[in-house]
């Protein structure tokens, strides 16, 4: 879709629709910036025509230049492969806009983030709930992603308030964070009637490092090595949409070599993680043989890594303007030799899970998460196929992808099964598209040296094993990082997790949480 | 059951030997072990014998390091063999295992799951953060490394350390 059409589309839904400036920034993204009064409406329009959830919604703080902040949403046109991002500026001293979240249900998590981030009001919200600057812990009135924030100011603490659930017989089981096994920390309470759990309220936060504001003053090929401790599972993902948002803004341009490399490490990481969570979930109904088997596989894969790149989780792989390591015949035989053996593992291991039939019936119907509500919560990449949003970035923005001819993996039921079978599914094509990528790798230069750096501002994104990852990037004059927005799909999922388990027992809790798999870091920052 | 048995006789047994003598590979963490003093190390001998029973805590790692502690139970490292067992409540261990740089929202966790622990107990670092905060080191979130808190009596540098790492630097610590 063009600008132009895009307007018309709002012009349609609301007729008095005037934006101060529209523009084609990149050919995969469009801006446009009203007026705050209009935000609300524009939204509206666009997550009404698009069928889009919001992706992104990010504040960033520009008083120091033009006295005001900036409120910026993102929402994704995925079949015509495009990023629309509205924004508005708002003046220091009337630090508010008007909150989406009553209607568009998937902004509400971001308005909590940018209030307690900023002190920017989303007015009209019904949640301002702190998510990661614990009350406990950090006094009032302290917004440390402004500019100006030096030293934490001392004020008042506080506490948080959990939803209650009353009635007769109504119990609340608190977990967390620190759990019984070698895991992540998070806060779950549960509320149980009888045995199932009518409420589920996640309270996260607790690896909070503030990413955000490392990024900040940091010049790009620095900050790469930061982008990989976001989430360290899935490292090269997020250095990969890192990195992709810095080429786009300075326009540097990456050997063909580069991209399919990138390709082949990222579908790497999608295979570890993927047959690492099949084996969780084994353990996770007692089935010890398959998850040890699981996790064979998974060693047999990390070590390929290292084999390949020095480095078990592909860090310090991947740079501005390409990679770093190269794959010559002898690796690619490697590689390809051992993905035929890993390939076999793998379909034993299918075999031994679904010939069980105490195991299937365990995880069929556990865990459901139906479409409408995942699509209402805004839920994204793995989660969102196995309740049947057809949505991967994979298929509507990669032109390699397409050339590859990359079949899309969805399930309908989205109970654990289906997070199951599309896991095996999408370990199967990953195969593939690494044979299919290695077969393209021509004898060609890998990275595109001393690329330069440009002021700007662009989105880089990624669809890693979870789902998508996102960077919005602002870079000054002098090649620094201004602002950093990271959105891990993790961020919007913990919601899925809170209901998927709905009328299921906690004993399955620890299942469906493996099936769903997210990254405490990764939503935590 | 069938594919079960059929893929463990084809698969034999795929534990990997680990000289216990090479403390080359140990590197930095023999010197910490070393460091640790002989006093402790002979109560350590003492008291745990040669099992040591860990809990692990993350106080804001990025989740790599879990990931290879997980790798060192596999059935190619077996971490078990050794007698070093992690256990579900801070009761039960002798060891609390930290990841991450310590965020503020983990602070009082980390405390009390220190203080739940019986006597004797040691702590022990895991990763380049809990080392000394890694990438996080100049964090407004970020309370310090893992010894600002608690007194550390090993490091296990790394970032992630690798499964065989994690092994080494335990078993020098156990012996
Ligand atoms: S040391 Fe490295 S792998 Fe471990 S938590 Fe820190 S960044 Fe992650």
């Amino acid at each position: 879709m063009v600008c132009s059409e895009i307007i018309a589309g709002i012009k349609n839904i609301f007729g008095t629709f005037e934006a101060l400036s529209v523009t084609q920034a990149y050919t995969d993204e469009i801006h446009i910036k009203v007026s705050p009064g209009l935000f609300k409406d524009t939204c509206l329009a666009l997550h009404k025509m698009l069928s889009s959830s919001v992706y992104m919604l990010f504040a960033s703080d520009e008083r120091r230049a033009r006295g005001i902040f900036t409120i910026n949403c993102v929402f994704g046109n995925l079949k015509q492969g495009q990023w629309i991002i509205i924004s508005i500026d708002i003046p220091q001293d009337e630090a508010y806009f008007d909150s989406l979240a009553k209607t568009i249900y998937s902004a509400s998590l971001f308005e909590r983030e940018i209030w307690e981030m900023f002190g920017i009001q989303p007015k009209g919200s019904p949640d301002l709930r702190r998510l990661r600057l614990h009350n406990e812990v950090w006094p009032k009135g302290n917004y440390p992603l402004r500019k100006d924030f030096q030293k934490l100011q001392a004020g008042d603490l506080g506490d948080y308030e959990f939803d209650r659930v009353e009635g007769d017989g109504v119990f609340e089981v608190p977990v967390g964070p620190v759990h019984a096994g070698i895991i992540g920390p998070g806060h779950f309470r549960f509320s149980v009637a009888g045995e199932p759990i009518i409420n589920l309220e996640t309270r996260l936060g607790f690896t909070h490092r503030g990413v955000e504001k490392l990024f900040e003053g940091q010049s790009c090929i620095e900050a790469i090595r930061l982008a990989e401790c976001v989430s360290g599972d899935a490292s090269f993902a997020h250095s990969l949409a890192f990195t992709q948002a810095a080429e786009k803004i300075s326009g540097i341009f990456i050997p063909k070599q580069a991209v399919y490399l990138r390709a082949i490490f990222l579908e790497l990481e999608r295979m570890y993680n993927h047959v690492n969570d099949i084996g969780g979930m084994a353990v996770d109904v007692g089935f010890s043989f398959p998850s040890a088997y699981a996790s064979v596989i998974k060693e047999a894969l990390l070590k390929l890594n290292d084999l390949l790149t020095a480095s078990r989780y592909l860090k310090k792989v991947n740079t501005v303007g390409g990679v770093l390591k190269s794959l010559d015949e002898n690796k690619k035989q490697i590689l390809l030799d051992s993905l035929k053996r890993i390939e076999n593992d793998f379909n034993e291991l299918v075999k031994i899970l679904y010939s069980s039939v105490s195991f299937m019936d365990r995880i069929d119907t556990t865990g459901a998460l139906r479409r409408k509500t995942a699509e209402g919560l805004g839920v994204v990449g793995l989660i969102a196929r196995a309740s049947g949003i057809p949505a991967d970035l994979r298929e509507y923005f990669s032109t390699i992808y397409k050339e590859a001819r990359f079949k899309i993996a969805t399930e309908e039921s989205g109970d654990v099964l289906a997070r199951l079978k599309l896991r095996i599914a999408e370990f199967k094509e990953s195969i593939r598209l690494i044979e299919v990528f290695v077969g393209k790798l021509a004898d060609d230069k890998e990275i595109n040296v001393n690329p330069e750096f440009k002021e700007g501002r662009a989105l880089g994104y990624v669809e890693g094993w979870r789902g998508p990852v996102l960077y919005w990037m602002e870079i000054d004059t002098a090649g620094l990082i201004q602002r950093c927005k990271v959105v891990d799909p993790s961020f919007l999922n913990w919601q899925g997790l809170s209901y998927a388990v709905l009328g299921n027992i906690i004993p399955d809790f620890p299942l469906c949480n493996k099936s769903f798999d997210l990254s405490y870091s990764g939503g935590d920052l | 059951m069938l594919q079960i048995l059929k893929n463990r006789i084809l698969k034999g047994i795929l534990t990997r030997r680990i000289e216990l003598e090479s403390s080359r590979v140990i590197g930095d963490a023999d010197l910490s072990v070393r460091r640790a003093g002989s006093e402790l190390r002979s109560l350590i001998r003492k008291k745990f014998g040669r099992s040591l029973h860990i809990r692990q805590v993350d106080t804001g790692s990025c989740g790599a390091c879990e990931s290879e502690i997980i790798s060192a139970n596999n059935p190619i490292y077996d971490l078990q063999r050794f007698g070093v067992n992690f256990v579900a409540s801070p009761r039960h261990a002798d060891a609390l295992l930290v990841t991450g740089p310590v965020s503020k929202n983990m602070l009082i966790a980390l405390n009390k799951t220190y203080e739940a622990m019986p006597e004797p107990k040691f702590v022990i670092a895991c990763g380049d953060c809990a080392l000394g905060c890694g990438p996080f080191k100049d964090s407004y979130y970020v309370c310090g490394a893992v010894k600002d808190i608690l007194p550390v009596v090993l490091h296990i540098p790394g970032c992630p350390p690798n499964p065989l790492q994690i092994i080494l630097s335990l078993i020098a610590f156990l012996k």
